[in-house]
């Protein structure tokens, strides 16, 4: 890559999209699918904010979690540069999307119909941050085929959040579903409203 | 800061195998700092701007390793996956490179832009090229 004279070289600008579900329901597998590097893995020591009442010592405690997250990246021409994160499923690591939703453009909430139930946390916590989310059904071979209506509806989901039916295994539908996500997160950008 | 008190004799430059991973615990690495937590994003992208001689005083292995890796772009969860270190860690060496100039640093797209309608079509048009 080259760069001019200039001591600050022309750099990308990194941008986030968060790729979020219960465990194994196949973010690893999608990152991999659409990302041009083989997924990494980057470890984030977090402060656990809602930990520290436990105050036996009279010193203040914070308590720190280790958490490791699966992640991709895709180059927009020299301009831009897409990292992909999947992001640990499990409620208690709430604090976790805080630090990787701040900034992130939107998410995907992947599904499998057989545990649907799994995806709720990260439906309830993008929708309370007002991160732009869509939900991609994630089509296991043997699992129960339901109607893309009857799954917004088992959600709860607002009209007007996208739901698609995905393989997450392959690559042009990986891609399908992050087209969907950034044409939904440029359609829910907060024009007039203040953050 | 002083010179590295625990580096292996023989260590070269160019070397770029890490210390021994059981042995050094990270805070070891980063001298046990923890101030740059919050200087860096995960996705900050780092790039070389002035290569080492592995001479300078006060870099470590580890610098230079993180020098060497962002001959092209990195983000910190990228060094930090090379490195196998925590982010954390890698914010702090990152922190002391930037500082002393060997590394320019370029912060992700900030939320209030994320309004800017260019950014999309540009993001679209690249993930339809896939």
């Amino acid at each position: 890559m080259a760069f001019g004279r200039s001591d600050q070289p022309k750099m990308p600008k990194a941008i986030k999209l968060l790729i979020a579900g219960g465990f194994g329901v196949g973010k690893t597998t999608m990152v991999g699918a659409v990302s041009e590097i083989r997924p990494l893995r980057t470890e984030e020591t977090l402060t656990d904010r809602s930990v520290g009442i436990d105050d036996l010592s009279g010193v203040e405690t914070k308590a720190t979690t280790t958490v490791a997250m699966d992640f991709g990246r895709i180059s927009i021409g020299d301009e831009f540069m897409l990292y992909l994160f999947g992001t640990p499923g499990q409620e208690r690591f709430w604090f976790v999307w805080d630090e990787l939703a701040r900034g992130a453009l939107g998410a995907v909430v992947l599904a499998d119909t057989r545990r649907l139930a799994d995806c709720f946390p990260s439906v309830d916590y993008f929708e309370r941050r007002g991160t732009p989310f869509i939900v991609a059904v994630n089509c296991f071979e043997g699992a129960p085929v339901f109607e893309l209506a009857e799954v917004k509806l088992a959600l709860n989901l607002g009209e007007d959040i996208p739901v698609l039916l995905c393989d997450a295994r392959k690559r042009e539908s990986g891609k399908e579903v992050l087209i969907t996500l950034v044409k939904h997160a440029y359609g829910k950008r907060p024009m007039a409203t203040v953050k | 800061m002083s010179g590295h008190e625990w580096g292996p004799d023989g260590w070269s430059p160019d070397d770029d195998r890490l210390l021994d991973a059981p042995t050094i615990r990270p805070y070891v690495i980063a001298r046990g700092r923890t101030e740059a937590q919050d200087r860096f994003d995960l996705i900050s992208l780092a790039v070389t701007i002035k290569p080492t001689t592995g001479r300078e005083v006060g870099l470590d292995p580890e610098h230079q390793t993180i020098v060497r890796l962002c001959r092209r772009p990195l983000s910190v969860a990228e060094i930090a996956a090379h490195m196998d270190l925590p982010a954390g860690i890698v914010r702090v060496l990152l922190g002391d490179l930037f500082d002393r100039g060997f590394v320019a640093v370029q912060q992700p797209q900030p939320e209030m832009d994320v309004l800017d309608e260019r950014m999309y079509k540009a993001v679209l048009d690249g993930l339809r090229a896939l």
